[in-house]
Formats: C-alpha cells, structure tokens, sequence
C-alpha cells in the first residue's frame, strides 16, 4: 500500500473528502517527521516506536575499492514495532 | 518526551479546522488502522517521504539462548521492518 492508496482508504474509512483525509496524511507525518529531526523518540502503543540512534564519526572503508574513509557522525531512526502489530503480523505467517 | 498518539490528536485537530476533537482522534486512530491492516494482509506500506515499512518471512533456524549458552530452534516467523526514507535521514541530520 502506497500513501495514496492509504489516503483513499481514510477519506472512505471515515467519510470525509480526499482532499481532507490527504491534508491530515500530510500533518501525521510531517508531525512524526518533525519530532524525530528533533531528536525525540515516537511511541504509538499498539504500532511501535522510532528512536533515533547517534553515531560517531568513524574510520571506514569503501567496500568498492578499500579505500580508507571518515565516516561524519549521523544519526538514524529505528523502528521497533509494537507487541499487538508483531503477533497479529506474525498470525498470518506462511 | 516521546511523541505519542494524543500529540498527533492534538496536531492534527489544530491544523484543520473543520474537525472536531473527535473527528481529529477518528481519524487519527483510521489511519494508524488501515497502516496495521495493511501489514497485517503481508503488504508493504511506503510512506513516499517518510520510509517504508516492510513485512518478511523468516526461516526458521537453530539459535543459542544467549545467557546459559542451550542451543534450541528459532521457529520461522514474519516480522515488520522500517527503512527510513532518504528525505527523512536528510531532515534527521540537518538539524
């Protein structure tokens, strides 16, 4: 499922215009977007929670070529997903 | 602080106007439902922006218990991954 496709599940899911159910898409993600550029973390009980882990700068190599590199500190989201999703996930296993 | 499920209640009943506070929590809670529902079904959902959220099969395989060392056998199983959109890792690591 894509956001557009989810977009029209919403708007008929509660009734409400495409143009309304894609404006409040919009605002959920930029929300969640905007609280990890800050750093914190998201918890959405029943779905899961992002963290964000920092790294240091480090030495690495290019795999390509072998190259001796400095990798800049960065910082990444993880998602861990929640109990409810996880075993209803699961449930449907082949 | 954690950002939670009333935060988004709260940002999405400011930023539109037309909603009541139990139209913004509907549709708060519609749209976490149909995301679960679709992974749930074994499909991927992208959030072009954002990331993607993957469903995986995994084989079953022989493990360790980590703390008395046993060995026994992980059953097969179908876990959710996220990987973050590179307009996300952008916004992340701007700040």
């Amino acid at each position: 499922m894509n956001k557009s496709e989810l977009i029209e599940a919403l708007a008929q899911e509660i009734n409400i215009p495409h143009r309304e159910a894609s404006a409040i898409t919009t605002t959920i993600i930029e929300t969640m977007t905007e609280a990890l550029a800050r750093g914190e973390s998201i918890e959405i009980r029943g779905f899961g929670s992002f963290i964000i882990k920092k790294y240091n700068s480090y030495e690495g190599r290019n795999p390509k070529t072998g190259k001796k590199i400095l990798v800049k500190p960065k910082k990444l989201p993880f998602f861990k997903v929640g109990k409810d999703l996880r075993e209803k996930v699961n449930a449907n296993k082949k | 602080m954690a950002l939670t499920k009333a935060d988004l209640v709260q940002q999405v009943y400011k930023h539109h106007e037309g909603l009541t506070k139990t139209q913004a929590t509907d549709s708060v809670e519609a749209f976490l439902r149909i995301s679960k529902d679709s992974l749930i079904s074994g499909s991927d959902l992208l959030l072009s922006g954002f990331g993607k959220f993957n469903v995986k099969d995994k084989n079953s395989r022989r493990g360790r218990n980590p703390q008395t060392g046993a060995e026994l056998t992980l059953d097969a199983r179908r876990v959710v991954t996220f990987k973050p959109s590179g307009i996300l890792r952008d916004k992340i690591n701007a700040s």
